[in-house]
């Protein structure tokens, strides 16, 4: 069995945008950024472990459509003033789609967000398990 | 005879390394946590009393992690373990696994059993309060 799994392009051309923009104007910049995952295939459910450092389980959404899988996470910037000594990495919201090339039992579909790790379970519908073909004799 | 030559390409595929590790998303960051001397990537500022020092630790819980400042060396260690799963396959692994350990110097004096340290939904926060010497003093002005 093989599941097609591919990132929707979108995004990033999305977080291009993002960099020329903050080429442009620094401060009110609030770039989106593109969440690293994990994706395992079990026999019957597809887990999804994704990377959401900073997103409270209120400010996260993701959705399910037409096997589009979206995951958009809110992120509030942390630093409240003061002076910046540097800046390794950007904070901003995290956003990725992926098409699923599998029938998944939407209704079933459950999340979980523990310390800023997205666990998503897709149980795949019965019809696309493997199913042996009985060939008959005549 | 050690010649360099401009090459405006280099100049932009390094630009855009540069860039990539501003920004801390880099496309081909090691996959793997283990020997990053860099990671995980800092976010560090001051007010008048404290430093801040920020870091993306998600998967992380408290007790993963080891933070001690030494000498005016703050030591952030720690380990990620990856979900034990029976069989199957991974279709995709993007997110990094094992040990880490980075050590940063802090240029001014800091009161090392003041610091403290929180991790809130895989974002770790560090406040490192500065000596009193330190510290900006405000100078009284005497009217005369």
């Amino acid at each position: 069995m093989s599941t097609t799994m591919t990132t929707t392009k979108r995004n990033d051309s999305q977080y291009k945008n993002d960099l020329r923009s903050h080429a442009g104007n620094g401060k009110s910049f609030h770039p989106t950024f593109q969440p690293r995952f994990d994706i395992w295939e079990g026999d019957d459910e597809l887990i999804l472990y994704g990377d959401l450092p900073g997103v409270k389980s209120e400010d996260l959404n993701v959705q399910f459509e037409n096997r589009q899988l979206t995951i958009h996470g809110k992120v509030e910037r942390h630093q409240d003033g003061g002076e910046t000594w540097f800046c390794e990495y950007g904070v901003g919201d995290f956003q990725r789609s992926f098409t699923i090339g599998e029938a998944i039992n939407s209704e079933a579909i459950s999340a979980e967000l523990h310390d800023g790790v997205l666990t998503l379970h897709l149980p795949q519908t019965d019809r696309v398990k493997p199913r042996r073909i009985e060939v008959k004799a005549k | 005879m050690l010649a360099t030559r401009w090459e405006p390409w280099n100049e932009l595929t390094r630009l855009n390394r540069e860039m990539d590790r501003m920004f801390g998303r880099g496309g081909n960051r090691r996959s793997s946590l283990a020997g990053v001397g860099s990671f995980p990537a800092l976010n560090m500022w001051e007010d008048e009393a404290n430093l801040y020092a920020e870091a993306e630790l998600p998967g992380f819980a408290i007790d993963d992690l080891e933070i001690y400042v030494v000498d005016n060396q703050l030591t952030i260690k720690g380990e990620r373990r990856p979900p034990e799963l029976e069989g199957g396959v991974w279709q995709r692994q993007e997110r990094g696994y094992g040990n880490f350990s980075r050590v940063i110097e802090l240029p001014i004096e800091i009161r090392a059993e003041g610091v403290s340290a929180e991790l809130k939904n895989g974002v770790l926060h560090v406040t490192l309060p500065k000596t009193e010497a330190v510290k900006p003093r405000r100078i009284e002005v005497k009217v005369t």
